[in-house]
């Protein structure tokens, strides 16, 4: 890291004790955007005057001896599905050509409160459907680690964003892994805290839920300060959980010894053998850190693809029926109401987010309901009491977060299944609304990067952060990634 | 009915709450403005807008709910899915299969009582006006407009079990409900601008026999056409079936002008609404403690206001008089005239023929009741003073004395009576007959001769000693 390009922690203590100057930290950033963005194609959206002028307005701040906030100066790039007042909103899709919100999300509104500077939106899959982010209206974005390699997805403009040091932190949004797994194929750390925990007032909605925002960031502690930023209730949210902000930096240095790291040993197969390598080690670095390794069933566990397959494009199908070119965004003119609407669609959606219309659509259909949605929301529960009974054996479960390293572009985008597989480990916890988070433990082939998940229930994020801090000092001691 | 059919009759009434502000969002909720202009991100359903349930609705709902003898559960909401431009989200949230109060009852003033399934919450949907055209629909017409300011106004549909066997039960069903939307202030209720609107499912059979198919008739919007579009349908729908033919499942509409329903839409055209639970909102659970305080602050409902007011009256609860007055809110004014040693038989006789007698003030109707009551006044005098006391106030005796009307002594009655018999023997003639019209002749000659100020029941009384 280059002299301004530091951690967020680092930067916004010295933005807030005026050691740097946020503008310093801003012409920085934007300079390795210069320098990289050309070929990541991380954003849709670069804000360069707006982050200057923002800055400048930190800076003043601090000069007049007012304290900016806890993320003071700091950089921090937005999914492009996350609504900015004034500025273009696109879910990396046509449908929302031209469509710029009037108002923030609750999100923005916190961070900025906190001091941060917003540098820019990124790309995503389409309305954050997809694992690679190649279903982007915009074109796909490029792993910064490897660039003939997918970051993963939906948020691997986020991913990637940090990756390639354009901001120390970002925000992304996952609804069945779409945080966790581009952190592990880019090697930062990428957190989901508990469904609840983070407003989604105004996160341009997928499957309302199973979504949920979370940070992207090189650090534990730069993930635990920006979701303490973010979090909290919201009355602008009825899902929101009725309780302050997460109090997660305190409790890194905690350590992990008497906890009960759990071993899932029924859990589904595919994770390929440098990842199933890397977890054996973050198993035996816990151990050696006074942790107690104990093995849990969680039968349900590989269920959880195929209900969050009828769960999340049923809830889609619903939620994205509004892009209708009646208010707003792209519309197709025809002879009738009925004619324009099915032409606006047709033109103004992708193939995968069609694909998931159409299946969401005929799982809530009259004779089907039973059969698909009704069914999926029973194994929902299942998977959630399978879960519950294993957190009754162990405080956190380790499993892989991504059941590979990253895959070459172009890999899988013609094969849905294949591309679904790749969310296998991460979706049953956004089935359950539990937290979990992927941590960078080292590399697997080809040398890329390799991200351990670690989940626990509903409220414990500090545990899983404690476990997580553990894993990266020892990365640190082994010299390892970033 | 028509040829020993009965029809049986189920109905749907879509009320607007009296709430400050929307169902799901701080937007005023008003009748009337500048269009598009109580509007927000939720209303018009903007990407990343969430619903925040109103806490207002959900009382009102509880609190009509509970008036209508139903029990107040937990409930969820749900997303009714349907494409339609005055549809922002392209989905209703609405409660389906867990409403917040179901299984209560409603009593017809008659005594005939007619179940309530459910009471359930739901959003309104916003107004599309179609300009150019024919009858102002959106085929063939040049363009067409939105106005948002309705979209998610908070509704309540009461839906009633098919109980309902006559037009008159479905009219008097129609105002007992309104009179209870607005005795308890959960709405204004008001038919002609849409606050209140009703859907009638519609069916005939011969009694006894299994539910018929039933026709849905929409948007009947005053309690006159609920009665009409009723009655012809199941005329239709017999029509139908002895010219051998079948009922056809359908949504129809009732055209207020040509006194028909006609087909909206078959069932094999309806819509799939996918309903599924809205994720966006929580259970809703209201706490026993909420519910027994709201019960315990509803208002005295008209049903119990008429047998008050019919009780102290004397009269039939169901009686014009009682119906009237009960629904104009002067029921308490007559009561308080009783309460002053006021007749309230004939106070309620007074408010009923002049709305107006309710502002005079109880102690001063009290006395006059009691002069009317006592024979001091007779019955077309004392209209008179009660005209004079709206009209330039003052009590009633100050009017009587004012105006020379005094108590007719029962002799100079007696020879007036007398003089009615003597000039009209043939009428006389008739009564003793017991021919009731000719009495009229007789008691008609008697005003004449006293000026109007002779009491007509006590001719009629005299005349009546007087037979041989």
């Amino acid at each position: 890291m280059s002299e301004q390009i530091q951690t967020a922690t680092q930067i916004a203590w010295n933005v807030r004790n005026g050691v740097t100057k946020a503008t310093d930290v801003v012409e920085a950033h934007l300079a390795q955007i210069d320098a990289r963005e050309g070929e990541v194609h991380a954003f849709n959206l670069v804000l360069a005057d707006e982050a200057r002028a923002r800055a400048a307005e930190i800076d003043d701040m601090v000069t007049v001896g007012r304290d900016p906030g806890l993320l003071a100066g700091v950089p921090v790039a937005l999914k492009d599905n996350m609504c900015t007042r004034g500025v273009p909103t696109t879910c990396s899709s046509k449908i929302l050509d031209g469509w710029k919100p009037p108002y923030d999300a609750t999100v923005v509104t916190r961070l900025a409160e906190a001091g941060a500077v917003t540098i820019g939106k990124t790309n995503l899959d389409e309305f954050a459907m997809g694992s690679s982010t190649e279903n982007s209206a915009f074109g796909p974005t490029y792993n910064p680690r490897d660039l003939s390699r997918v970051p993963g997805g939906s948020s691997g403009g986020s991913a990637a964003a940090v990756a390639a040091e354009f901001a120390p932190v970002s925000l992304g949004s996952d609804t069945g892994g779409s945080i966790r797994q581009p952190a592990a194929l880019c090697g930062v750390v990428g957190v989901k805290p508990t469904y609840g925990s983070v407003s989604r007032l105004g996160l341009i909605a997928f499957g309302s839920s199973l979504d949920q925002i979370g940070p992207f960031a090189h650090t534990v502690a730069d993930a635990a300060l920006t979701l303490e930023a973010i979090s909290g209730h919201d009355a602008g949210d009825s899902t929101s959980i009725q309780q302050g902000p997460l109090d997660l930096t305190r409790q890194l240095e905690f350590g992990v010894a008497g906890l009960r790291i759990g071993r899932i040993t029924d859990l589904p197969e595919g994770a390929s053998p440098d990842v199933q390598e890397r977890l054996e080690v973050a198993f035996d670095t816990l151990r050696s850190a006074g942790a107690e390794i104990v093995d849990v069933e969680v039968p349900a566990f590989g269920y959880g693809l195929t209900a969050y397959y009828l769960i999340a494009p049923a809830e889609a199908s619903s939620n994205l029926a509004r892009f209708d070119g009646v208010r707003f965004g792209h519309r197709v003119d025809a002879a009738d109401t009925n004619s324009m609407y099915m032409a606006t669609r047709t033109d103004g959606f992708g193939a995968e987010v069609k694909r998931r219309i159409m299946l969401g659509t005929y799982a809530l259909s009259a004779g089907y309901y039973d059969a698909y949605y009704g069914r999926a929301q029973k194994v929902r529960r299942l998977i959630a009491n399978d879960f519950a009974a294993a957190y009754a054996k162990a405080d956190v479960l380790l499993t892989p977060a991504s059941p590979t390293v990253a895959f070459e572009v172009g890999d899988k985008s013609s094969d849905p299944l294949a591309m679904y597989l790749c969310d296998t480990y991460t979706i049953p916890s956004n089935l359950t609304g539990d937290p979990g988070m992927s941590v960078p433990f080292g590399t697997g082939e080809h040398g890329l990067p390799v991200g351990v998940q670690i989940l626990a229930p509903a409220l414990k994020d500090p545990v899983m952060f404690q476990a997580a801090h553990v894993l990266e000092q020892h990365m640190q001691h082994e010299g390892g990634a970033s | 009915m028509h040829d020993g059919y009965e029809m049986v009759v189920g109905l749907e009434v879509h009320v607007e709450l009296a709430t400050a502000t929307k169902l799901f969002s701080a937007s005023p909720n008003r009748f009337g403005d500048e269009p598009n202009t109580n509007i927000d991100p939720v209303t018009l359903g903007l990407p990343g807008a969430l619903p925040v349930l109103n806490r207002q609705a959900v009382e009102l709902a509880m609190r009509l709910g509970l008036a209508l003898n139903c029990r107040v559960q937990k409930s969820t909401f749900a997303r009714k899915n349907y494409f339609y431009p005055d549809m922002p989200k392209a989905y209703q949230i609405s409660q389906y299969d867990e409403p917040i109060t179901a299984d209560g009852w409603l009593d017809l003033p008659d005594g005939f009582r007619v179940g309530i399934e459910r009471g359930h919450l739901e959003e309104d949907t916003g107004k599309s006006t179609h300009v150019g055209g024919t009858g102002g629909r959106i085929h063939g017409s040049d363009y067409s407009l939105i106005d948002f300011n309705r979209a998610g106004v908070p509704l309540v549909e009461v839906v009633s079990r098919p109980d309902i066997r006559h037009p008159e039960q479905a009219k008097a069903y129609v105002s007992e409900l309104r009179a209870i939307l607005v005795a308890i202030g959960a709405s204004d209720a008001k038919m002609e601008e849409g606050s209140m609107r009703v859907d009638a499912n519609v069916s005939v059979r011969k009694p006894g026999a299994d539910f018929g198919t039933r026709c849905e008739i929409k948007n009947v919007n005053s309690v006159r056409s609920v009665g009409r579009a009723i009655e012809y349908e199941a005329k239709r729908q017999i029509l139908l079936i002895e010219s051998g033919e079948k009922v056809v499942q359908q949504t129809r509409h009732w055209d207020e002008n040509d006194g028909k329903t006609h087909t909206l839409r078959s069932k094999e055209d309806a819509d799939d609404y996918r309903y599924f639970r809205e994720p966006d909102l929580v259970v809703v659970d209201p706490d026993p403690e909420w519910i027994e305080r709201v019960r315990a602050a509803l208002p005295v409902l008209p049903a119990e206001r008429r047998r008050l007011l019919a009780e102290a009256a004397g009269v039939a609860t169901d009686s014009e008089a009682v119906m009237v007055v009960v629904e104009r809110g002067q029921d308490s004014y007559v009561l308080e005239v009783a309460k002053l040693g006021g007749d309230a038989a004939i106070a309620l006789k007074h408010v009923k023929e002049l709305a107006e007698a309710g502002d005079i003030p109880a102690v001063d109707m009290a006395e006059l009741t009691t002069m009317e009551s006592s024979g001091a006044l007779t019955a077309t005098q004392a209209k008179q003073v009660v005209a004079e006391m709206v009209e330039s106030g003052g009590t009633a005796a100050d009017i009587a004395a004012a105006k020379g009307f005094e108590a007719m002594d029962t002799s100079e009655l007696e020879a007036m009576v007398d003089a009615a018999i003597a000039e009209q023997p043939d009428a006389w003639e008739k009564f003793c007959a017991g021919e009731g019209k000719a009495m009229g002749a007789l008691v008609g000659a008697v005003m004449k001769a006293s000026k109007g100020q002779a009491d007509g029941k006590a001719v009629t009384a005299l005349l009546n000693q007087k037979k041989p």
